[in-house]
């Protein structure tokens, strides 16, 4: 089974794991392991109401208890209780309402923090919470985002005019090209992309704690943006940069949950710095539910027109997006992520676009893999389906005569983007071919046919997303704060070793394989001799993390021109020790070679000493062998690929099956297929954990319903099939190495082609929508309603 | 206070402890044996799951006092130094981790599975290891692991 594996051509590879030895012997540093003396616990008092006036706030019964130190509300924390930054003002007018650490006025949503106490060990501190005496005056939840922005309901934010967070309207002219089109056939439909949890396996945890022989407060935090995290904690707290070092120990999981800068981080950061303490937090997985943002959560009006014979016309959407009580870093922007991909892979003359943000009393959204790109999939690939079945066409013949044809690449859609390269035709023809496509349809008329109580649906989903969020000025066109770039630096050490020094940020991915592998072929060093540097401002200071699939195809970029330009900066010494002209020298393998003489040769390591003692080095020439790097890149990232599902439907119980699962994949050149695959089985199970067994339920007070992981379904290993999984190939023209995004192509593709299956089991029996998760509940009750009994 | 000793990964350890500490937070806490981790506070995830006296056990559904006398195994005493036990040494060649939270839980039920069911088949193994959660992998490649270890340690399928 095991390969032999030529690490000098590393490329291309499925290279086992650096990473996975540390792991696999439990010899690892996760952040709640970190035990510094002297060591204060915080514990806090979160609210159990959804929307409530605070009345009273009383410390003093916590205060008595054993082992505590301090305790601390709103008040008594006075100026160190900073706000919670958002970053992603989408509009002029978006309405931003104070986000404070600790909320002093009223609690927004069940989880809100109301105080807090710090003790010399968990147990304690936790004990102590009990012992805070708060008053609530009661005051009406907002839940249901309909209610929300309904005239005289009540307000999230007492001072705003409503609820509305920003109105962002694209324009766009649908209604005039309809108009063109008399006989246009219009499907109109109304999706609900429900509520989710990110659940990472590992709790988000803090230890921040005073370096004593400096300024520096070191902050540990299970975080996938140690970076973002240090530029926000020093804008919002006022402690100069310098004097913070964020460090991103080994992070288990974050798919966007752990891309913030939460309040547990402001309040560590705060207190370790006033008490010159270390001051810990690892939230329980119950905090977690309700405390860690939320995903998702739109309701999505949608419209989409054809003339008869199957040419799309245009696309309509209008959504209405769940903020949650507050704004986090960037919950504002997640719906316009998913703005441009509505109109996904195909080609229409018209698309038009509107997103109402809305405040309600429940935990706040933000990034969840995929961010709003996958709720902009499921709905295109929906009405795709819907408009096929409207027309009477065949749903993968009525996408094929839709969508970008592999020669009209490079290409810019109604919406905006110009993707660089695609072959929508290639990917599915192999899927349909793995799939046994026509087989499959064959058995479908066979089992309608016979009556055969479990129906056969084939899930189509044919998706491209936009992702490795760049250029910056194009980020900052949308008000966003940030710069889309990313920072390589590899040295090349004395004894010919490498360290490589990235600003991503991983926290599962395998970076420290993958970079090795660019960069080791590049160097021609073995990929066991190059140190992945990360995670950490003090030893890798340049970065913008890792999140939206940006690792590869932006830091791959900058790795691969960092790498380069060692190699120019190392041919002088290389020369001169050759005694020939720098032009005269080819590199290859590692070494420097006279061209046409090949006796005459250097390797990369001899120069890294010569560099090292300097003793001979030519005129100007510096005693360091390096190379640096910070790549913006052309543009977004365009993966692309056709995901087919074969759903089994029992029509009697509602209780589904995903009999088979393919997907095709186009992510462009692969740097590691096994680490490629893995992603995509991970980003398909999340995406089915979506269409069958995940949602938030809230009850009409705003308690959360599934706030446990025994309430809040996320797959097991007995609830999901085997994936077959296949890819072609297309390298993208916009980033150096060909590559494309991968870590949320999975989770964008499979909900829309799970769901489709479903319905395309059901649609002879009238169904033409099921509501997520399809539990049998929710299946069972679309088909009572399609037969017109009580649903 | 309580007095307990217990075994852990070969070496005897007494300790006084709170009647009311889990097992895994004197583990982790009591004895820095960090590499058991806790991922849920409702017995779902499976991250803590050890092998006391031979059979697998959620660490978080156990108290420490319940553990007295008992011979406790944890990811940290698979194996010793830098040798691999065949689960490990699967788990790696398929792929069948990513970020790594999962893992300690993940393989220590392979072990406990393996231990009753050398030939698992594939719904065996997914029935097996349903008690542990990972979020990462979608299961796949762990299925493959699972199959691979079995192969390892001389299962015939």
């Amino acid at each position: 089974m095991t390969e032999i594996l030529d690490s000098t051509a590393a490329i291309g590879r499925p290279l086992r794991r650096k990473e996975d030895a540390k792991l696999l012997h439990g010899r690892t540093n996760w952040t709640d392991n970190i035990q510094l003396p002297g060591t204060l616990h915080m514990a806090l008092v979160r609210s159990p109401m959804a929307h409530a006036r605070i009345t009273k706030v009383d410390l003093s019964g916590a205060l008595a208890q054993p082992n505590v130190v301090a305790a601390y509300d709103a008040a008594s924390l006075g100026d160190l209780n900073a706000g919670v930054p958002c970053v992603w003002p989408v509009t002029d007018d978006t309405v931003m309402p104070p986000f404070p650490a600790l909320t002093g006025d009223k609690v927004r949503h069940v989880g809100d923090v109301v105080a807090l106490v710090l003790a010399t060990d968990a147990a304690s501190a936790e004990d102590a919470i009990a012992h805070v005496d708060v008053e609530y005056e009661p005051l009406d939840a907002v839940i249901n985002m309909v209610d929300a922005v309904s005239p005289g309901s009540e307000l999230v934010h007492g001072d705003a005019a409503n609820n509305t967070c920003y109105v962002y309207d694209l324009g766009g002219g649908y209604e005039d090209a309809l108009a063109k089109h008399p006989d246009a056939v219009v499907v109109k439909r109304r999706f609900v992309n429900q509520r989710l949890v990110p659940a990472f396996m590992e709790p988000r945890a803090i230890v921040a704690a005073p370096m004593g022989m400096s300024e520096e407060i070191t902050i540990w935090s299970a975080t996938q943006v140690p970076h973002i995290l240090r530029v926000l904690l020093t804008l919002v707290t006022g402690i100069p940069e310098q004097n913070l070092r964020v460090i991103a120990p080994d992070v288990g999981g974050g798919f966007g949950g752990k891309l913030q800068c939460y309040r547990e981080e402001i309040l560590c950061t705060q207190l370790a710095k006033k008490l010159g303490r270390p001051v810990k937090w690892t939230e329980t997985r119950s905090e977690d539910m309700v405390a860690t943002h939320h995903g998702r959560d739109q309701i999505q009006d949608i419209e989409l027109a054809c003339t008869p014979d199957g040419k799309m016309i245009g696309l309509k959407v209008d959504l209405l997006a769940n903020m949650g009580g507050y704004l986090q870093i960037i919950t504002p922007g997640i719906p316009l992520l998913g703005m441009f991909m509505y109109p996904a892979i195909y080609k229409m003359d018209a698309y038009q676009f509107q997103c109402t943000g809305v405040f309600t009393n429940t935990t706040p959204t933000d990034a969840y893999r995929g961010a709003g790109r996958p709720e902009a999939t499921y709905a295109i690939e929906r009405i795709v389906d819907e408009m096929a079945a409207e027309l009477g066409m065949e749903p993968m013949a009525f996408r094929t005569k839709n969508w970008i044809q592999h020669h009209e690449f490079p290409f810019t859609t109604v919406a905006g983007l110009t993707y660089d390269t695609g072959n929508y035709e290639a990917a599915t023809a192999k899927a349909m071919e793995m799939f046994g496509y026509e087989e499959l349809r064959a058995e479908q008329k066979a089992r309608r046919e016979s009556g055969d109580p479990v129906q056969l649906g084939i899930g189509i989903s044919t998706f491209t997303e936009m992702c490795g969020l760049a250029p910056s000025r194009t980020l900052g066109a949308l008000k966003y704060a940030a710069g889309g770039w990313e920072h390589c630096t590899i040295r090349l050490l004395p004894t010919g070793k490498v360290e490589l020094v990235t600003g991503t940020s991983p926290h599962g991915q395998g970076h420290e394989t993958a970079w090795s592998q660019i960069a080791g072929d590049i160097l021609g060093i073995p990929v066991d001799d190059i140190d992945v540097i990360h995670s950490d401002t003090g030893r890798a200071p340049y970065g913008m993390d890792t999140y939206g699939s940006r690792s590869l195809a932006v830091g791959g970029q900058a790795i691969k021109r960092a790498a380069d330009r060692l190699i120019e900066n190392a041919r002088p010494i290389a020369a001169h020790q050759l005694e020939c002209a720098a032009d005269d020298l080819e590199f290859a393998n590692g070494s420097f070679t006279v061209k046409g003489d090949p006796e005459k040769t250097v390797t990369l390591g001899a120069l890294a000493w010569a560099a090292f003692s300097a003793h001979d080095l030519p005129e100007g020439v510096e005693p360091m062998i390096n190379g640096e790097a910070t790549v913006d890149p052309e543009d977004f990232s365009y993966p692309h690929g056709t995901h087919l599902a074969a759903m089994e439907v029992d029509t009697e119980t509602g209780k589904v099956r995903v009999r088979k699962y393919v997907c095709v994949d186009d992510v462009g050149n692969q740097i590691n297929p096994m680490i490629v695959e893995g992603q995509v089985h991970g980003g398909v199970a999340q995406g089915i954990g979506q269409a069958l067994y995940e949602g938030v339920e809230y009850d009409e007070d705003g308690n959360m319903l599934t706030a446990s992981l025994a309430d809040y379904l996320i797959p097991s290993a007995a609830d999901l099939p085997s994936f077959e999984t296949g890819t072609t190939v297309t390298p993208s023209t916009t980033h150096s190495l060909g590559t494309k995004g991968v870590g949320e192509a999975g989770a964008i593709a499979s909900t829309p082609a799970i769901i489709n299956g479903i319905v395309d089991a059901l649609r002879p029996m009238g169904v033409n929508d099921v509501l997520m998760p399809a539990s049998p509940q929710n299946v069972w009750r679309a088909i009572q309603a399609a037969k017109g009994g009580a649903a | 206070m309580q007095h307990i000793s217990v075994t852990v990964d070969g070496t005897v350890c007494e300790s006084e402890v709170e009647p009311r500490t889990l097992l895994v937070h004197w583990l982790r806490e009591g004895l820095g044996k960090v590499g058991t981790v806790v991922g849920c506070d409702t017995s779902n995830c499976g991250a803590c799951t050890i092998l006391v006296d031979g059979q697998s056990v959620k660490s978080c559904s156990m108290l420490a006092v319940q553990a007295d006398g008992c011979k406790v195994t944890t990811i940290q005493g698979l194996s010793t130094g830098d040798d691999w036990h065949p689960v490990q040494t699967a788990f790696k060649e398929c792929h069948g981790l990513q970020c790594g939270y999962c893992t300690p839980g993940m393989v220590m039920s392979t072990v406990d599975l393996l231990s009753e069911n050398p030939n698992p088949t594939e719904e065996e193994i997914r029935e097996g290891i349903h008690g542990n959660l990972c979020r990462c992998t979608g299961y796949h490649n762990i299925v493959k692991s699972v199959q691979y270890a079995a192969e390892l340690m001389g299962g015939t399928k």
